[in-house]
């Protein structure tokens, strides 16, 4: 199977927002000529630093990009770009997302109904309920009367009634315990084996691997290094972006070593490589931009990297 | 310093199950108490009792053997998992970072805050960024102890190791004691002086 489901090219987003101190409008650049696609029956992991546009992306495909965002590039999903009609047909049915804010569910209405939405049926709703948990009783219940755990599995059972062909999950993980993230993982694992293509947003990293089949790097606004899951487990000297080996470093399984200094931020970006005021192999050949090159079945945005 | 919960039992509704029975909890400055343990427990509901944003049905939750002062700064703070929802999305970031004391340029720097991020609106940052403002906020030097509520899993893990070597070393060097919430058990490892199983409260 290698369908592509969702393919993502050259994608920019930027904000228009008030110049500090001033009047004048400018445009922060927070997403960079970015790529990647997600192929039938396959998870891709992206992690990443925060900030990073990692959720910029999840709205841009989903059209939920706040007014003052522009964006240029293309998506297209199974081979049509998504436009504002077909958003509309697909949203909430062959498209599922689950967003990274519990805020997201509507204070005022019962959970069961919210979890139903327009297009579900009860019987698929308890069904989903037993499967992820969440006593019948949840059903009457408004969401300030969930636990955090209760209302992200929430989320994610609203966002999967419909048997969705795409999955675009930002952070399903935060507030469940282990055992309960494991999980929701393994869930979304079974959708892509039976065929639907799913997106993964996560710092959970190491839960992330056990059901990946590729990871996503994303740092300031661009993809560092897109590589197989495998290389990943392997350790930091399979993976080919100084970034990426920083993240292994910084484990608390590992050394809980954080590199110094933090993303740039997108009104003030370095020239060349954009992790270059963070990178111990820094030289004149970084002042460059970085395309994306491929090396050993993987990409990479780095001239050093082999 | 000691922060203690003594017997706390807990339920929201004179209706609804106990979520906490007869529960006692002691933390004394300098100490990293982890708390783990699958959720459902009533961890967080634990965790807003000992910050006392939450009042226990019975029992009683004190602080070097007097209750919590109900008025001025609260030497006990909480920081929750979803920064989203614990900033007044009304009041620009600024105006959220200084309600309870000034934090100076070097320690926003040293929290990875950009300046410009101060005038933007809560909606306007991701949630790590926004997670970082609430750390910050938290961190006047009139607390004493900090309570943290799955505080890390909104974050990268270099920005992830970064805050909690922040949060360590302004600990020790203040002696502040900490009780910590996560679901990562290496992490808890990592941070925490003791760690206890939530079947063991
Ligand atoms: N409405 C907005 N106006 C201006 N800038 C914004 C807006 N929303 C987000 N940003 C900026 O865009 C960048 C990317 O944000 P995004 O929410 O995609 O990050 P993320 O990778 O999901 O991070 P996290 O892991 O912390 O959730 C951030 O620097 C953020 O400050
Ligand atoms: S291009 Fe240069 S600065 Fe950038 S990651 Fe590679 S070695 Fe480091
Ligand atoms: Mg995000």
């Amino acid at each position: 199977m290698n369908e592509n489901i969702l393919k993502i090219e050259d994608l920019v987003v930027a904000f228009s927002m008030y110049k500090s101190g001033s009047f004048k409008k400018e445009n922060l650049e927070v997403i960079h000529s970015l790529s990647l696609d997600v192929n039938a029956g396959e998870i891709v992991a992206v992690v990443g630093s925060s900030g990073s546009g990692k959720s910029i992306l999840a709205s841009a495909v989903l059209g939920l990009l706040p007014k003052n965002a522009v964006t240029k590039g293309s998506i297209t999903y199974k081979g049509e770009p998504i436009t504002k009609e077909r958003q509309k047909d697909l949203f909430g049915k062959e498209i599922a997302f689950i967003p990274q804010s519990v805020d997201y569910l509507d204070p005022l209405m019962k959970v069961g109904k919210q979890v139903k939405g327009v297009f579900g049926t009860d019987e698929r709703r308890k069904e989903l309920f037993e499967k992820y948990r969440l006593d019948e009783s949840a059903a009457g219940k408004y969401p300030f009367q969930l636990s955090g755990g209760m209302a992200r599995r929430v989320l994610i059972t609203g966002a999967v009634m419909g048997n969705p062909d795409l999955i675009i999950a930002d952070e399903p993980t935060p507030g469940l315990d282990l055992e309960m993230a494991k999980e929701t993982l393994d869930h979304l694992r079974s959708f892509a084996d039976s065929g639907a293509a799913v997106l993964l947003i996560t710092h959970d990293i190491d839960l992330a691997l056990n059901v990946a089949d590729r990871v996503a790097v994303f740092y300031a606004g661009t993809i560092v290094e897109v590589a197989p899951t495998a290389d990943f487990l392997a350790g930091k000297d399979a993976l080919r972006h100084p970034y990426s080996k920083a993240f292994i470093d910084a484990l608390p399984q590992n050394d809980f070593k954080p590199i110094p200094g933090t993303q740039p931020y997108a009104g003030n970006l370095p020239k060349g490589c954009l992790f270059s005021d963070r990178c111990p192999y820094k030289d004149s050949a970084c002042d460059a931009d970085q395309p994306e090159r491929e090396i050993r079945s993987g990409k990479v945005r780095c001239v050093h990297a082999s | 310093m000691l922060l203690e919960a003594n017997n706390i039992s807990f339920r929201y509704t004179e209706k609804s199950p106990l979520i906490l029975e007869d529960v006692s909890f002691k933390v004394s400055e300098g100490e990293r108490i982890g708390i783990v343990g699958p959720s459902g427990y009533g961890k967080s509901t634990l965790a807003k009792i000992l910050a006392g944003y939450e009042k226990p049905t019975s029992g009683e939750v004190k602080l070097d053997g007097a209750p919590l002062p109900m008025k001025g700064y609260c030497p006990v703070q909480m920081i929750y998992q979803h920064p989203e929802l614990s900033v007044n999305p009304r009041w620009k970031m600024v105006k959220t970072l200084n309600e309870c004391w000034e934090p100076d340029d070097s320690f926003l720097e040293k929290m990875g805050i950009e300046k410009a991020w101060l005038k933007r609106w809560p909606s306007e940052l991701s949630g790590g960024e926004l997670q970082r403002f609430c750390i910050a906020r938290s961190l006047s030097p009139e607390t004493k102890f900090l309570i943290c509520d799955e505080i890390s899993t909104m974050l990268d893990v270099i920005t992830q190791s970064q805050i909690w070597n922040i949060l360590l070393d302004t600990a020790k060097e203040r002696n502040m004691g900490m009780v910590i919430i996560t679901h990562n058990l290496a992490l808890a490892e990592r941070v925490c002086t003791k760690i206890v199983k939530v079947k063991e409260l």
